[in-house]
């Protein structure tokens, strides 16, 4: 079985959700779509408040080339346009709409399913970024960048991560399970966009046996290799998923491109299809809803811009031990101060957790014990740059390999001391970051 | 629902039980085996040994917390593994206030000196050993002889090595006696099979990695076992090396001590090396007939400088690389 190279770890899986099948959640109340759901310049509104809108009209309009499309997830009336809590942890510029209960679809949106193969690349590529669609795995990069890289990068990989590596979500592993072909045609028509040159793959960790069961039926016909991968995270990362799958390591300053390969996950391939094939944009996603503390764990298809309240009321209430609650996994997830939160495009889960250790949290001496350096996927000193971002030496930091670290959080769920070594880590890149741009401004 | 206070934190939102306290108290389990076989060969005096050093060292650790106003730490299981080792450092006939310095030089002249848990320089049990063993050899080098009622003691085998010659050494023990412990030594020196069944423990907790001792006991076999074949009438085997001395219980519970060893792999592979060398050295040369925790001692001296050594390499491929891009 397949796997990266150095490091990793296992924490508990706890998917608990993974044979419960995806529920349709009705639309709430109210929605708030944020325009800063994806990497870049946030989005330009394009609605003013008081107008009506129908589902899929487009309301943020990409600001420049690495920006995205926002569109509005159900029909009614713009009540506000105004700040309010993002999954990211700060406010964000949002756009209030009132559902007015018929959820009618724009003219031209949502059209009976039609043939990519007669589009041309082009076409396929405005399609895509007409759809506002963004990698819904976590990072929120604009998909129509990433699939149209420099001509000078030849890309001979094309791997969809269906790895789902942290523990408790779900939804990737669902949507493989229950819609296989909507996920190989989005595969197959980003393939389409490479002239078949690259050769693509779908990569599975090992404790998803049905998923690979039913893509394996349907796509291995096709000349897709599903690679069944070893249960440890962080393999869905990219630069482990790269590295596992074809064995090459994308060195620091590097992006995937530099290698020839192209990462894609399996929401965004799902919504690929629905956006070429039947215009359709980037409205709703499947997310995970789980945790030890809410009554009903679900996969649920939430429109964007949901408030999590509403999710919470949906799935039968929260414990009142519930003192976190978590966008994404509890790896890389953050946890938010306010529950009228709205899903975003990248939100690929919400958990409810009763953190024991809140209370008593204290980061204790560093033993030395090694454990950081061991786990550390990118093969780096968890533990230094931890010391050094302490010491705020942020010229020395650089050289130890900062910009390398992906934050997937390893070397702090090791740490028997405690530390919280990924977020002086974080706490480090933020600064370094402000710093060049002061620089180059 | 609105009552629920919602608290932020830094990710990751789960971690692992391990902790300070599960690690060493999984070491201080690890030594069980060895600790319990010397009760069993060396009888109630070193049952006194364990419980005195054992209690000297948590209640020194008390103490340095004390004076030093930090949180209290003397039950967090490293005072307790100092305290075992120490004991199985040490003859059982030792007097008990001989054991109490030891204990001091360990945690207070050793760790806390140095700002206490995870700053010190040398293994503190290893340091307490050589204190004493200078300060009163006769007492440190007299061993008990194992199921003997009235502590009749006698040389090492490795002593009868250095003084008398392999011939007499050879005859004082057979290689099994030295792996099952039933010979002449300190209380946790003696059965390599005790040892090794607390190393497999710590191997499959994942607590220590083989890097360390591999490369140790490796080296050890590799130079004893050249010189062997050179002239084996002068020379020892190397299977005697392995089963004398203290190089099993160093190499597994003492050269892996995570505060004074390297933590790169490869840096880790340089200090069991020279840990090796410097054992086979001395024991083969030295005034000494026991090399084990000088050699350790002096590696755990050039540990900060093989970390050194390994973050300017990798700090010097960082730079090359981002002038070349």
């Amino acid at each position: 079985m397949k796997t990266f190279n150095s490091g990793g770890v296992h924490p508990p899986e706890n998917k608990l959700t993974e044979d419960i099948s995806i529920e349709v959640m009705p639309v709430p109340s109210e929605v708030a779509i944020s325009l800063n759901q994806h990497l870049g310049k946030p989005a330009k509104p394009v609605v003013k408040v008081g107008s009506e809108v129908k589902k899929g009209q487009l309301i943020g309009e990409a600001d420049g080339f690495i920006s995205a499309n926002v569109h509005a997830s159900t029909s009614g009336k713009v009540k506000a346009v105004k700040p309010h809590p993002h999954p990211g942890g700060q406010y964000a510029m949002t756009v209030f709409i009132t559902p007015d209960g018929k959820d009618e679809w724009a003219e031209g949106c949502n059209t009976a399913p039609a043939d990519w193969k007669k589009l041309s690349k082009k076409e396929i590529i405005e399609k895509i970024r007409d759809a506002g669609i963004v990698g819904m795995g976590g990072a929120g990069f604009p998909t129509n960048v990433k699939l149209s890289p420099p001509p000078d990068k030849s890309i001979d990989t094309i791997i969809l991560n269906g790895a789902e590596c942290e523990p408790f979500l779900t939804a990737d592993h669902r949507l493989m399970v229950e819609t296989p072909d909507l996920v190989v045609q989005g595969l197959e028509i980003i393939s389409s966009l490479f002239e078949g040159k690259a050769k693509a793959y779908i990569g599975i960790e090992s404790n998803k046996p049905d998923a690979i069961a039913a893509l394996k039926k349907l796509a291995e016909p096709k000349g897709i290799g599903v690679v069944s991968l070893k249960t440890k995270y962080p393999q869905g990362a990219e630069k482990q998923l790269i590295n596992a799958i074809t064995g090459r390591t994308i060195e620091e300053g590097e992006l995937p491109f530099d290698k020839g390969c192209l990462v894609q996950n399996i929401g965004t391939a799902v919504a690929v299809y629905e956006a070429v094939c039947m215009n359709k944009p980037l409205i709703e996603r499947v997310l995970t809803v789980s945790g030890m503390e809410i009554a009903e764990r679900k996969n649920i298809m939430a429109r964007i811009g949901t408030p999590f309240r509403e999710i919470v009321a949906y799935c039968g209430d929260m414990t009142a031990k519930t003192n976190q609650v978590i966008a994404g996994g509890p790896m890389m997830g953050k946890a938010l101060f306010s529950l009228d939160t709205p899903v975003v495009k990248t939100t690929s889960g919400i958990l409810f957790l009763n953190n024991s250790r809140l209370n008593k949290s204290r980061e204790r001496t560093c033993i030395r014990c090694s454990k950081c350096v061991e786990v550390c996927p990118q093969g780096l000193g968890p533990w230094l740059l931890a010391n050094v971002a302490q010491l705020k030496e942020f010229d020395e930091i650089q050289l130890y390999g900062l910009a390398n670290c992906t934050e997937c959080g390893s070397c702090t769920y090791v740490c028997p001391s405690k530390r919280e070594l990924v977020h002086w880590i974080k706490y480090a890149k933020a600064l370094v970051n402000n710093r060049q741009k002061r620089k180059s401004a | 629902m609105d009552s629920v206070n919602l608290k932020v934190s830094y990710a990751p939102f789960i971690r692992s039980k391990d902790s300070i306290e599960s690690v060493m108290y999984n070491v201080a389990l690890a030594l069980a085996p060895a600790t319990v076989l010397s009760i069993y060969l060396f009888g109630m005096p070193a049952l006194i040994v364990n419980v005195v050093c054992i209690l000297s060292c948590i209640a020194f650790e008390w103490l340095m917390d004390t004076v030093r106003k930090k949180p209290n730490s003397c039950l967090d299981g490293s005072a307790l593994v100092t305290g075992l080792l120490i004991a199985l450092n040490v003859p059982a006939n030792l007097p008990i206030w001989m054991l109490v310095v030891g204990s001091f030089i360990a945690i207070v002249g050793t760790k806390h000196v140095f700002g206490g848990l995870g700053y010190n320089v040398f293994n503190p049990a290893l340091v307490a050993r050589v204190f004493l063993l200078i300060s009163f050899p006769a007492a440190m080098t007299s061993w008990p002889v194992p199921f003997s009622v009235d502590m009749e003691t006698a040389a090492s085998p490795l002593g009868i090595l250095k003084t008398d010659g392999l011939e007499a050494a050879m005859s004082s023990f057979s290689l099994m006696d030295g792996f099952y412990g039933t010979m002449n030594g300190s209380l946790g020196e003696t059965s390599t099979l005790a040892l090794l069944a607390g190393a497999a423990w710590l191997f499959y907790k994942r607590y220590i990695t083989i890097t360390i001792p591999l490369t140790m006991i490796g080296s050890v076999f590799l130079f004893t076992g050249l010189f062997y074949l050179l002239d084996p009438t002068t020379y020892a085997s190397p299977m005697f090396h392995m089963v004398t001395g203290g190089l099993m219980l160093g190499a597994f519970f003492m050269a892996t001590d995570m505060v004074t060893s390297p933590l790169s792999v490869r840096g880790q592979i340089v200090f069991g090396l020279g840990c090796g060398l410097l054992t086979a050295i001395i024991r083969l040369w030295g005034g000494y007939p026991e090399g084990v925790s000088f050699a350790i001692l002096i590696m755990n001296g050039f540990v900060p400088l093989i970390d050194r050594w390994d973050l300017n390499d990798r700090k010097a491929k960082n730079q090359k690389k981002s002038e070349t891009t």
